[in-house]
């Protein structure tokens, strides 16, 4: 009998940080690594949780101003734990409010200041208006990235980060400068859904390929068929903003 | 500007809308520019007030069930049938039904209007009874978040004059029952049991809380079977047959019930209530079925996750064929991270048929993720349609459509079978 090498992929605030799709991240993971032929080990964390000892793919999603205020006291308590499995290399994917959350503060347009984990060397300040609609951005590891952005929050990087692509068409993280998301380490925080892994496979493997080669020391991939997810992202890319 | 003078232009207008074909706005847009007093004075006059029926989904079926248990009742009632559910779309059916002096032959009016307009609405015509159906992740991208729309229905609230009819099941507007002073609130709601079957978008993942029970409400829904359904109206348990199928058209049925009995109170005939409810059918996409060779094939109209899964829970798979025709235009909403918050696993042991579609790769991707099998993709509404019909020729089918879909395949269908106009 053989016993497949088990990942564990820990969805963060699955009951209050959970919207636009994110499920569809955790799904996508969890599928392509069993393809790729390990046992997943779903695991979620919810406020007043015992944070777990071992992860190796950590998951948030996005939420409502009430979501983000009932996970917030929880979120500062685990933060050090979060802080210390991205040093170690361990692969993490947040989207949207948690993607600002890891970051050092958000700033509501009302001047209140929510503390953020500091996990990833970014800011966020509340806009007056809400970017929404289909985007595409572009990154040398990942090729073209394809989603849907829906947030008022601006994001800055700091100068030791760098975004997890460059904008084509859409807003990104501020509609200024023409980043969208970040790349830190094996951390990945961007305001795409749509759900992002499902049309981007690419990423969804690379997480899953860091985490397995952090604990077990290597990866080999599964040939795995995506022509559904080209075809996906192939109207995608053509469809009005 | 004299009143018998915007109503004979705007009479006109409409006139020529109609014979150009289209654009039910138009005439109200035209109204609304050269008198805008003229929706809220001809609103005024009616004896038994202003009804608003606002909410994320359902508003069109519940409006006409509103309507149908009022006439019922004997009331004269006004509605804004034509699906344009904005204020001059309000203003548009209005011209259609004054007299030319502008006089509303109607004792109350039911209007349906969506959260973003309703509460521009409310700023204008104090309605004197509000029902509140539901809020979901309906159309973010146009309204942003699902906090923001509850607040537009706190809105709706707290401008309503005399009564809120308010979903005990929905923790949002619950909220805004419980936080409301100077006005009655009536609530409808489900027995523990049906519950169950109705997720939340706050749970969806996770497990039901328990129903606040402590909360009275006017109009339950206790069970289902087939097509009947038993109802408790002010503790009093009532049985009737229905036309209307799926769960939640039928709590949609208790909201209007609620909605009836807040208006009649002591004068209620139940009755004839129950005689109307038996009689209500679906508004057009909201199940309806029509006769394609022989065999009934029905238009579920989806259009997020909530309303799709429980469109999906409470409609068997078996031995029906299965379409999903996903489009992304701008009534559709243009964001497909929905269908990753609908679950489809009541489809994996029958798999889908057909999937369809601008978005048919987004959506054989989620089905492929979720482990059901699909049959054909073929993103042509027309191509899948006829494919779909002489494939499963001889079963039932069922196709799940969001609106411009929809709107597109009734027109394919109508040169094969009889299809109600849309009015």
């Amino acid at each position: 009998m053989s016993h497949k090498k088990e990942l564990i992929i820990l969805q963060l605030y699955p009951r209050d940080m959970n919207i636009y799709g994110d499920w569809g991240n955790t799904l996508v993971l969890k599928k392509r690594a069993e393809q790729h032929g390990y046992q997943v080990r779903l695991l979620e964390h919810n406020p007043g949780d015992k944070f777990p000892e071992q992860v190796d793919i950590v998951v948030g999603g996005g939420g409502q101003d009430s979501g983000q205020l009932a996970i917030q006291d929880d979120l500062a308590s685990i933060g050090p734990d979060l802080i210390e499995l991205a040093e170690r290399g361990t692969s993490m994917l947040v989207i949207c409010g948690l993607y600002q959350l890891f970051g050092k503060f958000f700033k509501t347009i009302d001047g209140t200041v929510i503390p953020g984990i500091g996990l990833l060397d970014i800011e966020t300040v509340g806009g007056q208006e809400r970017l929404i609609g289909n985007i595409t951005t572009y990154s040398d590891e990942f090729g073209e990235i394809i989603g849907y952005e829906n947030h008022s929050g601006l994001t800055t990087l700091g100068r030791g980060v760098k975004p997890l692509g460059v904008v084509r068409k859409g807003a990104g993280n501020n509609g200024q400068d023409d980043g969208e998301g970040v790349h830190w380490r094996n951390v990945i925080g961007t305001y795409l859904h749509g759900s992002l892994l499902p049309k981007n496979p690419k990423i969804a493997d690379y997480l899953i390929a860091e985490a397995a080669a952090k604990r077990y020391g290597s990866f080999t991939p599964a040939d795995i068929d995506d022509s559904l997810a080209e075809q996906a992202r192939r109207v995608a890319i053509n469809r009005p903003r | 500007m004299p009143k018998a003078i915007t109503t004979i232009f705007g009479k006109a207008v409409r006139q020529v809308a109609l014979l150009r074909g289209g654009g039910s706005a138009l005439p109200g847009l035209f109204v609304e520019k050269i008198d805008s007093s003229f929706v809220p004075d001809t609103l005024s006059q009616l004896p038994r007030g202003v009804v608003l029926v606002s909410g994320t989904n359902g508003k069109t079926t519940t409006t006409k069930m509103v309507v149908e248990l009022l006439k019922g009742q004997g009331l004269k009632v006004f509605t804004n049938r034509t699906g344009s559910n904005f204020v001059r779309g309000v203003a548009a059916a209005l011209l259609g039904e004054v007299n030319l002096k502008g006089e509303l032959d109607a004792d109350i009016a039911v209007l349906e209007l969506d959260e973003a307009h309703a509460v521009k609405f409310v700023e204008i015509i104090k309605p004197r009874y509000s029902l509140l159906l539901n809020v979901m992740r309906d159309q973010l991208d146009r309204f942003g978040e699902i906090d923001t729309t509850a607040r537009m229905l706190r809105a709706i609230a707290e401008n309503t004059t005399e009564t809120v009819i308010v979903n005990r099941e929905d923790p949002r507007l619950r909220a805004i029952g419980e936080g409301i002073a100077g006005k009655d609130v009536s609530y409808f709601g489900l027995s523990a049991e049906l519950l169950k079957e109705f997720p939340s978008d706050d749970d969806m993942r996770s497990g039901r809380p328990a129903s606040e029970n402590s909360l009275p409400a006017t109009v339950t829904l206790n069970s289902i079977d087939d097509d009947t359904a038993e109802f408790e109206i002010n503790n009093k348990k009532y049985q009737t047959s229905l036309q209307l199928r799926g769960v939640y058209n039928i709590y949609n049925a208790a909201a209007a019930m609620a909605t009836t009995l807040a208006i009649q109170k002591d004068e209620l005939n139940t009755d004839k209530l129950m005689e109307s409810l038996a009689q209500v059918r679906p508004a057009f996409g909201r199940g309806e079925s029509l006769t394609v060779n022989g065999q009934p094939l029905e238009l579920v109209l989806v259009k997020n996750p909530a309303g799709f899964r429980l469109s999906l829970s409470s409609f068997d798979p078996k031995g029906y064929a299965t379409m999903i025709a996903v489009n992304d235009n701008y009534a559709d909403g243009r964001d497909m991270s929905w269908l990753w918050d609908v679950d489809f696993d009541s489809l994996r042991e029958n798999g889908a048929s057909h999937i369809t579609g601008v978005r048919a790769y987004d959506m054989a991707l989620r089905l492929y993720y979720e482990e059901v099998t699909v049959a054909s993709i073929e993103p042509s509404l027309g191509l899948a349609l006829s494919d779909f019909i002489k494939q499963n020729q001889d079963l039932p089918k069922r196709i799940y459509c969001t609106y411009t879909a929809m709107l597109a395949l009734r027109r394919e269908l109508s040169k094969i079978t009889d299809v109600e106009a849309i009015s």
